[in-house]
């Protein structure tokens, strides 16, 4: 049951990942691919639809963490408490900016708001790499299980840590990239004219530098946290993910360049989804890791559910995603094809 | 000082803040459906240009709601660590049902109700209301389900580490307090939605402006908001107020400022609660009406405040006996307000009195005072628990947070709100100097 809701929370928040990481990277890339107000209008429009449901997985994967981890939930949000602020005003920003930027003609008020969308946006993609970042690194935490982290030390990933720090930011640059490329994939899919054209040229550029950024990440990776090293020969799953990671990216590097749109966004998924079940895999039973004490380790077994309590929740999980994945389904449907604003539109975005 | 202090205000400032949006949403919901329904099976483009005039100014406070919701979802973390952790796997379904069940659901056709008419057709798009009222009205019910479970605790074990885990979904989600309290906070948000609709209406009517729409505005809210402003009272309030006084007797003490116990308890429909003196200062009472109330005869003993430990007493009595007060004397006012417009109006003589329809636009702000005080009272009644007789509020903080850290962030969360609810009034406002005829003539946000 603990191994199961261990990965059940993983693919939850991989799912996040998956489907809010493409309106976030289309935002972060907001100003670079769209110039006039048409195709600023385009790129909104063509994630209008769908960013509250992708959202919604964050939510979904927040409280599965609460009812099947609590202790995790209690000591991450807690310890990190500032850095969670500055992401919740972010996420409240960006909404704003999406909803209200079209709602007035006035040129300054959209520029506003579009600065507004695409830093928040491209913040929040570093941040939420710096969390895994962390999360990988390790938190110094207490006996108690609690701990509290300043924003920054001497940035060197070891005792005592900060939030930021060389390793946390290379997995924050490393989340920003790998999101704007999935953005620009799901751009250069589904919204048209010229900003679809110069998201494809973005997707194949992002999707290349990450070819080149994947090495040194690993490599850190293992320097910072070497438990992950060791435990990856005998981790099958760890293999076949990475194995999916590598050919994701290899698609999306074929397919861009010939535009086949949605394979080059599929093979941007593959890698999202590839990356964090082999990082998953590895950290395996490991969910918030102790610094400089391993053994302090909070696991998926003394997450401060029980047995009992975890069979409880499986029941309306197991009913309550399927119903979730069909409102997706039915969503995409409903809205599917190219988005491309016009100048002159009734449209509402 | 309480180390819990600037957490608890946090809370409280940005709960409260962020109701104000869920409840008009709960409430629109309902009317749009009504709306759109009326427009399915009376043909004509009337009532469905006034459902799109409604949907508009639901979109935009839709979005401000969930803005302000998710940072509540993460202050259970961030800021009552020690509540998440003694009671995550309960608390914890009821807020993970809610995003699985309701948001999923909210989210995914909100673009398709607010914009999405000619895309579908008229049968699917009045789908997309009820998705939508359905969506709100259950994410409504996981969040007072949760909410019941923290006032009395129902369905769970305790685990060997001394946390509390689910041991019943039905129990939990059943609960004869969660069931009287969503039917009383349900209620109170359509209260809200009409008393918005009839003041827009209100408003066009005095401004001889938009005069069909005006029409349909007010023969929709003056009937649904008058029925929801009976059941508030009756039955569902008083069956809220037989459930306090049998598991939470201190905190229907002090809702009443009652000191002494005995039978005949009689209750104060004005004075000033003096808790140093345990008395209350130039009372008019009613006798025996507080026994009648709480158990059903005017004989039975209601005990007071100095029957409980004082430790147990809720830590603002002063505060809770002023919220209650409020909360009841308002949702009087308020039946009233909608008994004597709805009887004119169906008299046909509501457009011509100018008085009425002043004090129908102005009465709008007066639910969303109604249903905060009703949350404070709800929330400082179960005080000191955060789990009713389980878990002490001052016990359930995040240990490591610095209360500096809570003030902090709690003058951040005071400058963005402050912010929001510019941006807020300044589009809604748009929105009714615009009109419901805007819609027709094919003007979209663009």
């Amino acid at each position: 049951m603990f191994e199961l809701w261990f990965w059940l929370v993983a693919a939850m928040f991989a799912l996040y990942v998956l489907t809010d990481g493409y309106d976030l990277g289309a935002g972060a890339l907001h100003l670079l691919v769209a110039r006039h107000d048409t195709e600023r209008r385009t790129v909104i429009a063509t994630i209008g639809p769908y960013w509250d449901a992708n959202e919604v997985w964050l939510i979904a994967a927040g409280g599965s963490l609460f009812v099947a981890f609590p202790r995790v939930l209690a000591a991450g949000l807690s310890g990190f408490y500032l850095a969670i602020f500055i992401i919740l005003w972010c996420l409240a920003l960006r909404a704003i900016a999406i909803e209200f930027r079209s709602h007035l003609r006035e040129p300054l008020w959209r520029a506003f708001w579009d600065a507004a969308f695409a830093v928040a946006s491209a913040l929040l993609a570093l941040l939420f790499g710096v969390a895994l970042g962390n999360v990988i690194r390790g938190v110094p935490l207490t006996p108690d299980g609690w701990f509290k982290l300043t924003l920054f030390t001497d940035f060197r990933p070891h005792d005592p840590a900060g939030i930021l720090d060389w390793y946390t930011l290379l997995a924050g640059v490393f989340a920003l990239v790998a999101l704007a490329a999935h953005g620009a994939a799901f751009l250069a899919w589904h919204s048209g004219g010229v900003v679809a054209d110069r998201a494809r040229r973005l997707q194949v550029l992002l999707h290349a530098l990450l070819l080149a950024l994947w090495p040194l990440a690993t490599v850190a990776t293992m320097a910072v946290n070497p438990s992950l090293l060791a435990a990856l020969p005998g981790r099958p799953l760890a293999w076949i993910a990475a194995v999916l990671a590598a050919a994701g990216l290899i698609a999306a590097l074929w397919a861009g360049p010939r535009r086949r749109a949605a394979m080059a966004f599929l093979g941007s998924a593959a890698f999202l989804g590839g990356m964090l079940v082999s990082t998953a895999a590895c950290l395996f039973p490991v969910l918030l890791r102790a610094l400089p004490d391993p053994a302090r380790s909070i696991t998926a077994y003394a997450g401060g559910a029980t047995a009992q309590g975890l069979r409880t929740a499986l029941g309306w999980w197991a009913i309550g995603i399927p119903i979730a994945i069909l409102w997706f389904v039915i969503l995409h449907l409903l809205h599917r094809g190219r988005v491309e604003a016009k100048a002159e539109t009734t449209g509402p975005y | 000082m309480d180390p819990a202090f600037w957490h608890r205000v946090q809370f409280a400032f940005t709960a409260t803040y962020h109701y104000l949006f869920p409840q008009l949403t709960m409430g629109l919901a309902l009317v749009i459906v009504v709306m759109k329904t009326l427009g399915l099976r009376r043909g004509g483009d009337g009532w469905n240009r006034a459902a799109a005039f409604w949907t508009r100014i639901f979109g935009i406070n839709f979005a401000l709601g969930v803005v302000t919701g998710i940072p509540l979802e993460f202050q259970f973390g961030t800021n009552w660590g020690g509540l998440a952790r003694y009671s995550g796997n309960v608390i914890g379904q009821t807020l993970a049902m809610e995003g699985v069940f309701a948001f999923f659901l909210e989210s995914s056709f909100l673009a398709l109700l607010v914009y999405g008419e000619r895309r579908v057709g008229r049968i699917g798009h009045w789908l997309a209301a009820v998705a939508l009222w359905a969506g709100s009205w259950l994410s409504g019910y996981f969040i007072v389900a949760t909410n019941a479970f923290l006032q009395h605790p129902v369905g769970y074990a305790v685990a060997p580490d001394g946390s509390l885990q689910l041991a019943s979904l039905g129990a939990l989600l059943t609960s004869a307090w969660a069931v009287t309290q969503y039917a009383h906070t349900m209620l109170a948000a359509v209260v809200t939605g009409a008393f918005a609709v009839a003041a827009v209406g209100a408003y066009y009517t005095l401004r001889r402006i938009h005069a069909d729409a005006a029409r349909r505005f007010l023969a929709v809210a003056l009937p649904v908001g008058f029925v929801a402003a009976l059941l508030v009272a009756f039955p569902t309030g008083d069956r809220q107020a037989k459930l306090v006084a049998a598991h939470q007797p201190a905190a229907l003490a002090a809702m009443e400022g009652r000191f002494e116990t005995g039978p005949y308890a009689e209750i104060t429909m004005i004075g000033q609660p003096n808790v140093a003196q345990r008395r209350i200062d130039n009372p008019i009472r009613v006798p025996g009406m507080l026994s009648f109330l709480a158990y059903g005869a005017f004989d039975l003993t209601v005990r007071g405040l100095a029957d409980f430990p004082e430790d147990t007493w809720p830590d603002n009595i002063e505060l809770l006996y002023y919220t209650f007060h409020i909360m009841v004397g308002l949702g009087t006012l308020l039946l009233s307000v909608m008994a004597l417009t709805l009887l004119l109006h169906v008299r046909g003589r509501l457009v011509t009195n100018r008085p009425a329809l002043w004090v129908l636009m102005l009465a709008f702000p007066f639910p969303y005072i109604a249903n905060a005080a009703g949350w404070i009272t709800a929330e400082l009644g179960r005080q000191p628990w955060v789990v009713y007789g389980l878990l002490r509020t001052r016990d359930a903080a995040s240990p490591l947070v610095h209360p500096g850290s809570a003030l902090f962030s709690l003058i951040g969360f005071c400058g963005l709100y402050l912010a929001l609810g510019l941006l807020f009034v300044l589009m809604v406002v748009r929105e009714i100097l615009h009109g419901p005829d805007a819609a027709a003539e094919g003007r979209g946000h663009v």
